[in-house]
This record gives structure tokens, sequence and C-alpha cells, in this order.
């Protein structure tokens, strides 16, 4: 394996610079990467044909003397919500089989013109509607540290794609935990930005108030590099918050040399359950506890009596946003279109949804058009409503008195892939700690806390500020993480397996 | 299809009383649509464009496309909520209408539904003859329009029987303010009268604020027109029909004594009003069922969470009312007092769409009565055989000037028409038109008693005549004076120079 693709953003972008390593053979190092392994892992739905020409003109740029980004010529995966137009967008779905957008996502725009350089888009859930990757209409991703188990969802692609080093960085999407959850189960990093903090401006909408696009990366600082690429304002999106932000990559600097953790008061639940948790990453998370604590942060008990609802209030929002949303994909201006001779327009509609849509995206558009209709409206799209407003105001109160929130970012390790997918409720339950983030609208970010000792599976911590307060995610991430990694002797993923060496799992 | 039978008007009046209600979609006149930078093709410059070309990600309904609302259809929405009489809601929220249709790119209808950002207003209008009516209004709300499908093959143009429809998108998207009224009681006999003036009086408003190009016959302004009725005596309202597709005034007024008539045909038979939405066919005068409408419509809306809440400041929608021009009904009060027209002379100014040009001609010093007398009789003939609008031909400053001209006595009336003739053809002011053609009067008595004495030669019996009382003989002389002046003279001193003469 090259050395090159085990560098991290911050340490590549650092010899691009100095000119050790060009852009292009840091591009060609990951595309030979995916080539080598994706057979495998399959993170990528499609990979760039032009990946190097972009690469090669970073470098001309760079030889001519312009001035350009901290992360200029540093490959970059995208996940397929996001639409580019150089490359098909299908949000993991047959509908989209092939489109080609007209324009680029906001995210996907300010890293090109920060000069990254897009290697490919990242599998996916269908429409983001998942938390294992097996709805994708492609086929599932597999998780780099156990074949046999799912990567997280909905971007186990982008997530993978970082675990098994074919991209140093990565675009996710986070609706309910799908940057979070797979950084969770891949031993990665994945940030959820407070809500308006990045545009969605491109991102294909699943629930158009929960929906944040962030970045996903090996390190803290990486993460932060790129959320300080893709953030900030934009007038596309209404949603999109008009302030400056700090810069995060400072705030992660800052986090990994200073004293960031003394006198921090972190939060902790006192209502989340005990059950439901595995041993492993129970234990985990509290070792992290115990590092923070011992760095002299306080452990501050909090409570949140409306967290528990937040998955029921979730799966009643989300698939009533969903069904509005993705009424669009009708067949008559783009997408897959099956014909019905001698039908009506709505017969060719119908039986262009019903061939092009899986069955999970079937499931909550029913689900939501249910929950929308008059006569049900107050009690299930109003109540979930309300217990969203109740869960602000428990993180409200909450942060009144801790500076963050800690919980472990999912229950479990990585799952077997197919053990859940006939069990819709199980499958829901994987995000019980990142949908209330997402319900508040603030920001969360998920670093690697350790192996799971029962089955030596990643398991990541969830750190939760108030919203606009990212930074002071990166400054306390950043600093839990510079502690691991010390206390491991060395990156999570170094343990991981070697990919290809067991002639691959598949 | 089967011809509806009717009543006659005077007598489903006798026995019913109708009620009415408006739905008003007004298509602003903004730069760009209402929720994305492509160019509206509602604004006048856009007018025509080739299908499809007017759009962004967002009126196609592209994925990953978000809408963002245009200001300036918000500030002309406050505006036309302020002119309606209406209160302006401090925060209102756009909705999704949610339902599939090919016109729609998103296959929902970004909409206001429980908070429109203007509500409980009323409009007066103004009938034939003076009388005014207030109607009452309800709300005004803001919303984007659909594409427009075009159906093709069959035989009705409807989407039943196509062999398929082309979609333009370029309509997607157009800001609308949908203004709808409460039900309206009390019209009586002349109630498809009231339907084309509540138009007239929208269409009066959009356009003195300038929000709008308010052109009927492209779709700007629409009105759905709901009518009911009910037995004389019965408190409860009749089941209702909406009809759509009403694009003249004119239309409206016929639509609405149509359905007047056919809801009392089917009544007095015993049968039932079905409430659905009917169509209006201009060819045949009549209206047609369309799609069955029920309050069991189930649109699914909620609020639309790619936007923020609509929250004008106080003082936006302050300045905003400072700025409201003169509502039309008070600015025709204002003026028909001012100027003191009969009611049939001031209407038929109204009428003719003359009031702005008699305004700025009074303004520019006419009389009004002559500035009545000019636009309505010799600037509206010479349009009319031209085809053109009388605005377009003559600025109401020359016609002030013109009148003044008059007023001084350089010019008599029959003159005054050769100098508008000359100003129209571009000849330059009517102080240059009468200096370059030499039409002044001639006010030299030397000259016109020169003139006098010359036909007085001719006609020796004149002088005599009028001496014994015969005065009316002196009109022979007077005319061949003006014959021999070429026009250029003032007959009433003329006459006032014989007469002195025989008296002499």
């Amino acid at each position: 394996m090259s050395d090159i693709i085990r560098l991290t953003a911050a340490e590549l972008s650092a010899k691009l610079a100095s000119g050790e390593v060009s852009s292009v053979e840091a591009t060609r190092a990951h595309l030979d990467r995916i080539a080598a392994v994706d057979g495998d892992v399959h993170a990528f739905l499609h990979v760039s044909d032009h990946a190097l020409d972009v690469a090669a003109d970073i470098d001309r740029r760079r030889a001519d003397g312009e001035r350009l980004g901290e992360l200029a010529g540093v490959p970059l995966a995208v996940k397929d919500v996001l639409v580019t137009t150089d490359m098909p967008s299908t949000s993991g779905s047959r509908i989209l089989e092939g489109f080609l957008s007209p324009y680029d996502a906001t995210p996907v725009a300010r890293s090109r013109a920060a000069g990254l350089v897009p290697l490919g888009k990242t599998n996916m859930d269908e429409f983001a509607m998942g938390s294992s990757t097996e709805h994708s209409a492609y086929g599932p991703t597999h998780n780099p540290w156990d074949l046999d188990r799912i990567p997280g969802g909905s971007g186990g692609g982008s997530a993978a794609a970082v675990a098994a080093f074919e991209a140093p960085l990565a675009l996710g999407s986070d609706t309910g935990g799908s940057i979070r959850q797979p950084a969770h189960v891949t031993g990665t990093v994945g940030v959820k930005p407070t809500y308006g903090g990045v545009s969605r401006y491109g991102s294909i909408a699943l629930a158009s108030s929960l929906d944040q696009v962030g970045p996903v990366a090996r390190t803290v600082l990486d993460a932060a590099l790129l959320h300080d690429v893709i953030g900030g304002h934009d007038p596309h999106d209404a949603t999109s918050l008009e302030q400056d932000w700090p810069s995060f990559a400072a705030a992660a600097r800052e986090g990994a040399n200073g004293q960031a953790l003394k006198g921090l008061r972190v939060g902790v639940i006192r209502e989340l359950p005990d059950t439901g948790f595995q041993t492993g990453v129970a234990e985990s998370f509290r070792a992290s506890l115990a590092l923070l604590e011992a760095q002299g942060a306080e452990i501050v008990e909090i409570s949140a009596p409306h967290f528990e609802y937040g998955v029921a209030a979730y799966y009643l929002i989300l698939p009533a946003e969903a069904s509005s949303n993705l009424a669009k994909f009708d067949s008559v201006r783009f997408g897959l279109r099956v014909d019905v001779p001698g039908g009506t327009v709505e017969d060719v509609m119908a039986r262009s949804r019903d061939v092009g849509f899986g069955d999970e995206v079937k499931r909550r558009i029913i689900l939501g058009t249910y929950a929308l209709s008059a006569g049900y409206y107050d009690a299930y799209y109003g109540s979930a409503q309300k217990v969203r407003t109740l869960i602000q105001r428990d993180f409200d109160n909450a942060f009144a008195e801790v500076d963050v929130i800690a919980t472990p970012s999912a229950p479990t390790t990585a799952f077997r892939l197919g053990e859940q997918l006939d069990d819709p409720l199980q499958m829901y339950l994987n995000d019980v700690t990142t949908i209330p983030v997402n319900l508040a609208g603030v920001p969360g970010i998920s670093i690697p806390s350790g192996l799971a000792a029962e089955d030596g599976l990643p398991v990541g911590i969830q750190f939760i500020a108030p919203a606009r307060e990212d930074a002071r995610l990166y400054r306390v991430g950043a600093a839990l993480e510079a502690l691991l990694v010390d206390s491991w002797g060395g990156p999570l993923l170094d343990r991981a397996p070697v990919l290809g060496a067991n002639g691959g799992a598949r | 299809m089967a011809k509806a039978a009717l009543m006659d008007f005077d007598k489903a009046l006798e026995l019913y009383e109708p009620v009415l209600g408006f739905e008003v979609h007004v298509e602003l006149n903004t730069e760009t649509k209402m929720f994305s930078a492509a160019a509206n093709p509602a604004n006048e410059k856009n007018h025509g464009a080739t299908p499809n070309t007017l759009v962004a990600p967002v009126d196609m309904g592209l994925p990953g496309s978000l809408p963002v609302v245009n200001e300036t259809a918000v500030r002309y929405s406050i505006s036309l909520g302020l002119a309606l009489g209406c209160q302006i809601a401090p925060s209102s929220r756009f909705a999704r209408k949610n339902y599939f249709y090919p016109d729609l790119g998103k296959n929902y209808q970004i909409s206001q539904y429980d908070e429109p950002i203007a509500f409980e207003g009323q409009v007066e209008v103004e009938l034939e003859g003076g009388d005014i009516v207030t109607v009452p209004i309800e709300r005004a709300h803001m919303e984007e329009d659909a594409g427009k499908l075009t159906h093709v093959g069959g035989s009705t143009g409807r989407i039943q029987g196509a062999e398929y429809s082309l979609v333009d998108y370029n309509r997607a998207g157009v800001p609308l303010v949908e203004i709808v009224t409460k039900p309206i009681f009390g019209a009586e006999h002349r109630a498809p009268e009231l339907a084309a003036a509540y138009v007239r009086a929208i269409r009066d408003i959009v356009i003195g604020l300038g929000i709008s190009e308010a052109r009927m016959e492209r779709g700007n302004l629409r009105c759905d027109a709901n009518v009911s009725i009910r037995p004389r005596g019965q408190e409860k309202l009749g089941t209702r029909t909406e009809t759509k597709n009403v694009n003249s005034m004119r239309s409206v007024e016929r639509a609405v004594r149509y359905e007047i008539q056919r809801q009392a045909a089917i009544l007095s038979a015993g049968g039932t009003i079905t409430q659905e939405t009917r169509h209006w066919h201009e060819d045949t005068g009549t209206t047609s069922p369309g799609r069955p409408k029920s309050d069991a419509d189930d649109y699914r809306y909620f609020p639309e969470p790619d936007l923020l809440p609509v929250a004008p400041s106080v003082e936006l929608i302050e300045s905003l009312r400072a700025a409201l021009p003169e509502p039309p009904a008070v600015r025709r009060r204002r003026l028909n007092a001012e100027w003191g027209f009969a009611d049939i002379d001031f209407q038929g100014v109204v009428n003719a769409g003359l009031l702005n040009e008699v305004e700025a001609t009074v303004a520019a010093g006419a009389a009004p009565a002559a500035a009545r007398k000019w636009w309505m009789s010799e600037i509206s003939r010479i349009a009319n055989a031209e085809g053109v609008e009388p605005s377009s031909l003559v600025s109401p400053a020359s016609v002030a000037a013109l009148q003044q001209l008059v007023d001084n006595g350089t010019l008599t009336d029959k003159l005054a028409r050769q100098v508008l003739e000359g100003v129209i053809a571009g000849e330059g002011t009517p102080q240059e038109v009468v200096d370059a053609r030499g039409l002044a009067v001639v006010s030299d008595d030397g000259a016109l008693i020169a003139a006098i004495d010359e036909a007085l030669a001719a006609q020796p019996d004149v002088l005599e005549k009028i001496r014994d009382g015969k005065v009316q003989a002196a009109g022979a002389v007077i005319g061949a004076v003006m014959k021999a002046m070429k026009g250029q003279a003032d007959a009433a001193r003329v006459r006032e120079l014989v007469l002195e003469r025989a008296a002499g």
C-alpha cells in the first residue's frame, strides 16, 4: 500500500504545498487503491474518469505560483446524495440511474473551488433512508473492519471509503445520524454541523428540516479543514445561516495542543437507557469519560426527559417531509421512465415509481403520506413537531449547565449484513442518540473512542454542542482524539485488517 | 355536450338569491420568479419567450434544488394587501400543497395555506351609474404559478382524449397573489355586473400599483367565480360551483349569469347542485363540469421546510402603506367632484380608459370640459381609425397647449382640429404647427372689414334685409367672408362687424 494514502488530509496538503507530492501522484495513489480494494468494499458507485486531469490542473496552477487553498490537490469522495455536473447522481436509487445534474451542489462547488479533487460518488442507502447502506439500489457497501458487516448508513460509502484509505476526505449528509453512525462503526470521524451551517443546495433532499451536509474524515482536524471549505452562508439555501464562522481547523489545532478539557463541563444524559447499548460500546464510552475527567473535565449528569421520544417523532417528521420531497421523481422530466402502453401520465408516473423505488423508500413514503393526511395531521405530524420543540427545550436547558453533551454515537458496533434488514424498527433504533441532535438542529461529532472488547470492532463517542458552536466540537474532539491516539500508540485505523489480504471476503 | 336547461334570469332572481365569491389570481411582474432567479415571463419584457427557456432548477423540480423567496414579490404582495384594505401578518408561512400533476415540477405547489400574508380587507366596487358595492376580502396570499400544459390530439384540447401533452415550465414559479373574497350577498340582479366590476376593480388596483401587467388575455389576471343560489328566505347557503377559465371581464359577467340560470333550472326541477369545478367556454357561452371538488380533497398541506417565515418589519409595511397610490374608486369620486361632469360623461371617460389622460390634460391647464372633449371626440376618433391607443397619439401637455390657443382666440375649434392633426403627424408643438401652417385666426378688423365690403358688393341686398329685421341674412355674408379668409377668422367677430355695418 502506498504511503500517500495513509496520510491524513492535513499531512498530504503539507506535502502538496511543499512540492514533495503532486496532486496527480496523490490522486493516482487513491485511484489505484480504489481499483485494488473497492471490489471488496464497494464504497463507490462511480469513479471519476477525469480526476487526474483535475489534479494536473491543480499542480499546474500551483507551479504557476497561484495561491491555493490549504486542501488544494487533496482527493475527495462525494456522497451520491450531492448532485454533480460531471458524474451521475443517483442518491442510491434506481429511479435516478445515470442522472446528470446541470448544476453542482454548493458543497461540491466550494470543494472544487478550493482545489479538492473529486474521486467519485459514494454508495448510500437509497435516498439516505437507512443505517446500513444495505438499502442502496446498487448493492451494499462492506465495512473495511469486517467485510461481512455493515459500514453504517446512510453514508456507509463515504465512511468506508475513508476507513479503507480510498480517500482521505469525504462529503456526507446527516438527517438522523447518516454521517455519525457510519463514523462510529468504521472508526472514522464524522460531523453533523449546526442546521444551516452548510448549504443544502444540491443535496437531494430527504427531510429538509433535518438534512445537513458535513465532513467525513480520519481525524478531527481533517474534518475541520473540510468543514471550513464547505460551510458558510449560501444565497441558494434560505435556511442557511447568515453569520461569520470561526475557523474550525484553528479550533481543532487549538484543541489538540491546548488545555481545552480543563474545566470543560461535559453533560451525560440521565435518561439514556442502560439497556440497548452493547457492553463494549458502554465500556468505551465510560473509558472516554474517565479520560476527559482525568484531564480536568467535569462530568455532569443532565436531564433530557424527551430524548427518548426522538426516534418516534423523527419517524413521523422524516417520512412526512420525504413523501413530499420524493414526489418530484415522477419520470416526467428526468430519471427512470417505465412506459405503460396505452396508459395515462398517472399510470406512467405510478409504474415508474413502483419500479424505481425500493421497499424502504416506499415504506416511508406511505408512512409520511399517512401522517400528513387530513384528519391525522394533528395527531401525527403535529404531535411530532411538539415533541421536537420539547427536545429542543431539553437541549436548551442542558446547555445552560454544560458546555457539551456526550453520548455513545450508536448502541452497537457494526452488525452483520442482513442481520436487521427484515426488522425496520430495530434498524431505526441505531440512530437513537444521533436523531435528537438533528431534531434540535444542533451540531454533533462522532470520533473513534476505541474497540469493543467483545468483537474488536470500532466504537465512537458523540459530542453535542449548542447551535452555532461547532467550533467547540472540534476543540473538544481534537483534545480527546489526541489523548486516545496517544493511549493507543497510533490511530485506531492502524488496527484495521489489511484489505485484500484475505482474498476478498465477499 | 348537451346544452343545460336554463331558467330565465329574472325568473331565477325572483325565486333565488345569488351568492358570489371570487378567487382572483394576479401574476406579479417582478424581474424574476417567486422562488428562483429565472426571468419572469409575466414581466412584459419576457413575454412570449420560447417554451422552457425561462427556467431554473427549482422551476423544473430538479433534484437538490431549493426555493428562495423573491423579496420584491413579497413587497408587491404587501402593497396589494394594503390596497385591498387588508391587515398584513407580522409573520406568515409558506406551505406545500401536495398533488401529482405534470405541470408542477416538484409535484407540490408552494403556497400560503393557514397563514396568508394579508387578510380581512375590503374593496369598493363601482357599478354602472356610480353605485358602490363593498366586497369583503378574506385573504390575499402568495404562491407560485404552475407550468402550462398543451394537450395535443383529441378534439377538446383537454387532457382526456389527448394523444400527448406538451409542458412549458416557463410559467412554473411565476409569482402569484391569490385574492379570495368572503361570500358576497345582496348583489341580486346586478350579480353578473358586479362580477365584471370586481375584476375591473382589482385590475385597476394592480395597474395603479404597477405590480402586474394585468392582461387577462395573457392570464396575468385570472378569475374563478364561485356561484351559489338559495331559495328566497332560506338561511343556509346553496351548494356552490367554481367556474374557471374565465379570462375577460365580459366572460366573468356571462359566466355568473349562466351559472345562476343553470342552477335555478336544476333546483326548480327538484335537482341538486354538484359541488364541482366548471370550465367556461367562450365560444358557446356555457360552462361544463370539470373535476368534482369536495372538501375531501387532501393536499397534505404542511409548512414548507425549505423556507423561513416571511416576517416583514413594521417599517417596511408602513413605508409601503405611505407609498400607496390613491385607491382607484376614491380617485374617481374625487375627480368627478372636481370636474363637475354629468355622471354619464364621467363614466364615458372611465369606460374609455382615458381618466389618466384627461386628468393630466387638466393638470396642464385645460378646463376639464375641454380636456374631456378633446380626448373623447377628436383624439378617440383618430385613434379608432388608426387602431391605436389614444394616449399613443398625443401628450396631455400638447392637448392643453392646443386648448390654450383656442381659449386665447388664436384658433377656432375648426382650426384647432387641423393643428391637432399636425401635432399627431409630428410637425411639432401646437404653436409650431400654427406658425408653420399659418393657421392663426385673422384678428385684424381691417382685413375682415375689407373682406366684408367685398362680400357685400357681391350681395347688395343683404344690408337691406338685415335692416328689415331678417338678421339671419347675415349668414350668407359671414359664409363668404370665412371662405375668403380660408376659415382663419372668428365667425362671431365677422357677424358683429356685419351687424355694425347694417346698423351704421
